[in-house]
């Protein structure tokens, strides 16, 4: 009996695992398998045995072939310009109105409150038409600003920080106010301070979904010099170069792995990050 | 000295609500305009466009319209291929709920269950959420490629014959579901386990005192009851996210072999920007607009509820 309950134990410890590293390696598996291809030679890759470490190391070549024949780093760059500007922009919309809608009083406020939630409901996918037809009458498709000014209102955003900023007692700003200090110097000075978790969140859930999204570039863009990665990535495949399956999964692996990277570095920020915008 | 104290809070809240007439109103909604100009402009404005859109003959680059009435409607519903791309969709849908609901909750409760290797478990999971979806999409696809695909190599290795998985109507739908489960089944279990830690300590200690202290008695009759509330939430953002299934399927399958995994979202891009058929497009948006809509609002219902509930 004493001996049956750390036998017990250590049975349900290796279950765990056992199951755990069953699920892990379905997740994994599509990463294993793209780095190891991008390391290999053709005729490797094409062999019938498979071996997950290349014998004959063509991983030099394949990132040679991925970052010449498409502009890889181009992509990357776009990406981060692209996800930098919609960021900036929604926080220069989106402070200001979260502030007044959850600190300040004025006539209308709760109207405005309701026409933020009722927005809440549009799904982005659903505006795609008038958005090209907008843009297209003002001559931007195919620019950077075709990918950019779609998003500059976010009103999860607004929703997000209007419930942050309300979780500021109003004794500091009316303190802040009788220091003088006008409303602009309580957003940036009080405001933004002490909700700086709450704005990474938004960060992380605004890069992540605009680095990742397809849908909206393969529409607003066509140009190979201002793609997105997750555009990019497929003009490359469409392209004669990425018919090579060595060259291809070096190209996916240069896509994939900024994200990734910043996600192993700060994994806790963008777990709690995602959860928290997720189920606010 | 108590008189000052008593005073103190009061000429605060005078000289606030001096600032509150005078200046406070004005400021509000200078505060507000840019983000009201563009949420008319880029949000309401543009739905109301589609619904327009929807009820004319109108053709991009063209000046004139007519209101057909219910036309476009009609020519979608008339059109079979609208329905197999619902009903893909639905069948997706019905693939990729389960699925990631079951295994993001199975991971999430054997993560939670001890401490070992906990990091590296969560890290590994939700490494699929974060990645760049067309990408990964390719990835899958030379996976799933019928002779040097890693799946069929397993197949082979075992004495089974290969598929080939995207180009046969009868799995290609299935391959791009399990791909579904694949992305969204470690966000599940993040949403899991910030549920499980809210379960108080207290009715696990309840819970024993009334004999029920085994692993699965303690799953039965506490951690699944008090995960119903995220359960509903999971499932029906795993729903929304499942009628939002486009790069997959436009990077592996472009909804062929013969429409087998045509979803309404591929669908609707298709038809309104390779085709430029606006008017049918905007009326499949109307549609797919209303079913989003639908399912947002039963998610905040649950949220409400979930609040309420803690």
């Amino acid at each position: 009996m004493i001996a049956r309950v750390p036998d017990r134990r250590f049975a349900g410890q290796i279950a765990r695992h056992a199951v755990l590293i069953l699920t892990a390696a379905f997740a994994l598996l599509p990463f294993l398998w793209m780095v190891s291809l991008s390391l290999k030679p053709p005729e490797e890759i094409f062999q019938a045995n498979f071996h997950f470490w290349p014998t004959a190391f063509h991983g030099v070549e394949n990132y040679r072939v991925a970052l010449t024949a498409a502009p890889m780093f181009r992509f990357l760059l776009n990406g981060l310009l692209v996800c930098a500007a919609i960021f900036a922009l929604q926080l220069l919309v989106c402070i200001p109105c979260a502030y007044a809608l959850a600190k300040l009083r004025f006539r209308g406020r709760d109207t405005l409150f309701s026409a933020v939630l009722v927005g809440l409901l549009l799904p982005p996918q659903a505006l795609a038409i008038p958005h090209f037809v907008l843009l297209n009458v003002f001559g931007l498709l195919d620019t950077y600003a075709a990918l950019i000014l779609p998003w500059a209102i976010s009103t999860f955003g607004i929703f997000l920080l209007r419930q942050f900023f309300r979780s500021i007692p109003d004794e500091i700003i009316h303190a802040a106010r009788l220091d003088g200090l006008g409303e602009f110097e309580i957003i940036w000075r009080i405001m933004i301070p002490m909700t700086a978790p709450a704005l990474a969140a938004f960060g992380i859930f605004s890069v992540v979904a605009h680095w990742n999204d397809l849908f909206w570039p393969l529409i607003a863009v066509r140009r190979e010099e201002i793609s997105t990665p997750a555009l990019g990535i497929l003009l490359f495949r469409d392209d004669e170069a990425g018919q090579f399956l060595g060259p291809l999964m070096a190209g996916a692996v240069i896509i994939v792995a900024p994200l990734l990277a910043a996600f192993l570095i700060a994994q806790r920020r963008f777990i709690d990050g995602l959860a928290v915008t997720t189920m606010k | 000295m108590t008189v000052l104290e008593q005073d103190c809070p009061r000429r605060v809240d005078a000289k606030a609500s001096f600032a509150m007439r005078s200046g406070e109103h004005g400021l509000g909604w200078l505060a507000v305009s840019p983000a009201m100009l563009l949420l008319v402009g880029l949000l309401f404005g543009p739905v109301a466009a589609v619904v327009l859109f929807s009820l004319t003959d109108w053709q991009l680059g063209s000046f004139s319209f007519h209101f057909i009435g219910t036309a476009n409607f009609s020519t979608l519903f008339t059109d079979p291929t609208f329905w197999k791309a619902l009903s893909n969709t639905l069948i997706y849908a019905a693939i990729v709920v389960p699925g990631t609901v079951l295994l993001g909750l199975v991971v999430a409760l054997l993560i939670e269950a001890s401490p070992g290797l906990r990091g590296f478990y969560r890290a590994a999971h939700f490494l699929p959420v974060m990645s760049t979806m067309s990408a990964m999409a390719i990835v899958w696809g030379s996976m799933l490629h019928p002779t040097i695909g890693l799946v069929n190599r397993a197949l082979v290795t075992m004495g089974m014959s290969g598929v080939n998985w995207l180009r046969d109507e009868r799995t290609a739908l299935l391959a791009l579901a399990v791909i579904g489960i694949w992305q969204g089944f470690g966000f599940a279990m993040v949403l899991f386990v910030s549920g499980l830690k809210a379960v108080p300590q207290q009715l696990y200690d309840a819970a024993a005192v009334d004999g029920a202290d085994g692993i699965l008695d303690r799953l039965r009759f506490v951690t699944l009851p008090m995960l119903g509330p995220v359960t509903m939430f999971v499932v029906i953002l795993t729903a929304k996210r499942s009628f939002e299934v486009f790069d997959s399927v436009r990077v592996l399958t472009q909804g062929g072999p013969n429409y087998a995994s045509e979803v309404l979202l591929h669908r609707l891009y298709t038809e309104s920007f390779d085709f430029l058929h606006m008017g049918y497009g905007a009326a499949l948006t109307v549609v797919y607009l209303a079913i989003i809509v639908l399912l947002t609002l039963t998610q905040a219902r649950l949220l409400e509820q979930r609040v309420h509930y803690s």
